[in-house]
């Protein structure tokens, strides 16, 4: 039998003993060795010999998302990528606060750092079931197919706090996750039992590594003007092939029109 | 001014001590799970009901109003936590049961062929189950024969109007303390240590007032 591994086990950015005494080194070994672990298995024995094995892991968590009507192995491709993400999300002497446009924005969009802080901590606490909690960057985009946002401005684009059950997160809303909290309770059942509040105090105060949500930012911001690259682009085809099964005239009208107006 | 208190609904205690089910269900696990989940799920529903019309339903009852058709309402996850848990701890017994006894072991080996297939198919549904929830043994009331079937968070099997009969909670909190990632250890001593088949007897014997298992038995004069 010939075994192709796709995926492999990413080991989180730090030893794993890093986060102690936050988080221990055996809800680490466990969360990463064989929660982790057994998800990436099952997401790589899913996807042998199926159409989504040449896919990176995003497009699979998309595509077996599947509008809603989750195929098999949606939940252990997102929890691959939540479980990654997460590790990513903490660094050890993390905490603090956050600087920059990333500080100017959770204060435009929450008022305050610590208005941030407090919703972030009551979605986290109040998530019922297994689940995780995120910051993200939400884009402006309506994925509707046919429609374009009618009146899009800049304060479309937000940051905003989202709660998502079992393996679901924000890329099957075409949003940008930012940061994660792993709210199963196997996240920090070991270290902290029943005191979900306190696991999630100490990680935003002491674990989650704002340098790295800023990175996630930066690509957000890329991905937008990105995606308004290539609408452009897009609509100016859409143009050509409108001008098309018009007169010829009236091509090089429209043509010379948007030159005009860019 | 005295204050008033209000309690619409009562902690139940398991029936047996806290350390009773040692070595498969540690001291620790009960006193959290019971004394912390269940005990905060009563405190939550009965402070969601202080400011509610949702008054002078018993606790079935209130759990099929506020499921509302599968749109539940705030009150539904803290209603059906404290009667999912109340059903949790009486469905285990220290040193439980091997077999089940009176009607219900011949009703399982109708419906599910064997014994030993019924125990692997509980298996297969609790190892199947993904994120918190529960794995029960029902009696379906319309198809008049016993089933598993796994729910979801707090969903319980009342509000299909079918009857529980045995619950097993395959939320992480039930079982991370004493057995970590390994569920399959957990639910295989649930069956074969812990669960009472009294409980189920008593369960099945009264649910057979409402569903009719065998021929219809008639008096001879």
């Amino acid at each position: 039998v010939n075994v192709r591994c796709y995926f492999q086990l990413i080991p989180p950015p730090y030893p794993l003993s890093s986060l102690e005494p936050y988080m221990s080194q055996e809800t680490v070994e466990r969360h990463w060795g064989r929660h982790h672990r057994e998800h990436l298995n099952s997401l790589n024995t899913h996807i042998a010999g199926s159409e989504l094995n040449e896919m990176p892991l995003e497009e699979i968590v998309l595509a077996s998302y599947n509008k809603g009507d989750c195929l098999p192995v949606f939940i252990h491709a997102a929890q691959t990528w939540n479980h990654d993400f997460f590790w990513q999300s903490m660094k050890p002497g993390g905490g603090g606060r956050p600087s920059g446009i990333l500080l100017q924005l959770i204060e435009r969009d929450f008022g305050s750092f610590e208005l941030f802080l407090k919703e972030f901590k009551t979605a986290a606490l109040t998530q019922f079931g297994s689940g995780w909690v995120w910051l993200t960057y939400k884009s402006n985009r309506l994925d509707v197919g046919n429609a374009v946002n009618p009146c899009p401005s800049a304060e479309d684009n937000k940051l905003v706090v989202a709660k998502t059950p079992n393996a679901i997160n924000p890329l099957v809303w075409d949003y940008s996750p930012l940061l994660a909290i792993d709210v199963w309770e196997h996240a920090y059942y070991l270290d902290y039992e029943n005191q979900r509040a306190e696991y999630i105090s100490v990680f935003m105060d002491k674990l989650v590594s704002w340098d790295f949500v800023s990175s996630r930012l930066a690509m957000a911001f890329a991905r937008d003007e990105e995606r308004a690259r290539k609408d452009a682009s897009s609509s100016e085809e859409d143009d050509l092939v409108l001008a098309d099964s018009a007169a010829r005239e009236m091509f090089l009208d429209s043509d010379d029109d948007d030159s005009e107006t860019e | 001014k005295s204050s008033r208190v209000l309690g619409y609904y009562g902690l139940t205690a398991p029936p047996y001590k806290l350390d009773a089910l040692e070595p498969y269900m540690s001291k620790r696990t009960l006193e959290l799970h019971w004394g912390g989940y269940h005990h905060d799920y009563v405190e939550s529903l009965n402070k969601q009901l202080k400011n509610s019309s949702l008054y002078g339903y018993t606790l079935e009852e209130l759990i099929k109003i506020t499921y509302n058709n599968g749109n539940p309402l705030p009150e539904f996850n803290n209603a059906a936590e404290v009667w999912n848990h109340d059903f949790f701890w009486e469905s285990m017994q220290p040193d439980g049961d091997k077999l089940p006894w009176g009607g219900l072991l011949q009703q399982i080996e109708k419906d599910f062929g064997s014994f030993s297939n019924f125990k692997d198919e509980f298996m297969q549904s609790a190892m199947g189950l993904f994120g918190s929830g529960w794995v029960w043994l029902i009696l379906k009331r319309e198809e008049k024969r016993l089933a598993v079937v796994r729910t979801s968070n707090a969903v319980c099997p009342l509000v299909f109007d079918d009857i529980p009969l045995i619950a097993l909670d395959m939320w992480e909190h039930a079982y991370y303390l004493d057995y970590k990632d390994d569920r399959r250890r957990y639910v295989s001593n649930f069956m074969n240590h812990l669960v009472s088949w009294h409980s189920a007897t008593l369960r099945i014997a009264r649910a057979e007032a409402f569903v009719n298992l065998g021929e219809p038995k008639i008096p001879v004069a």
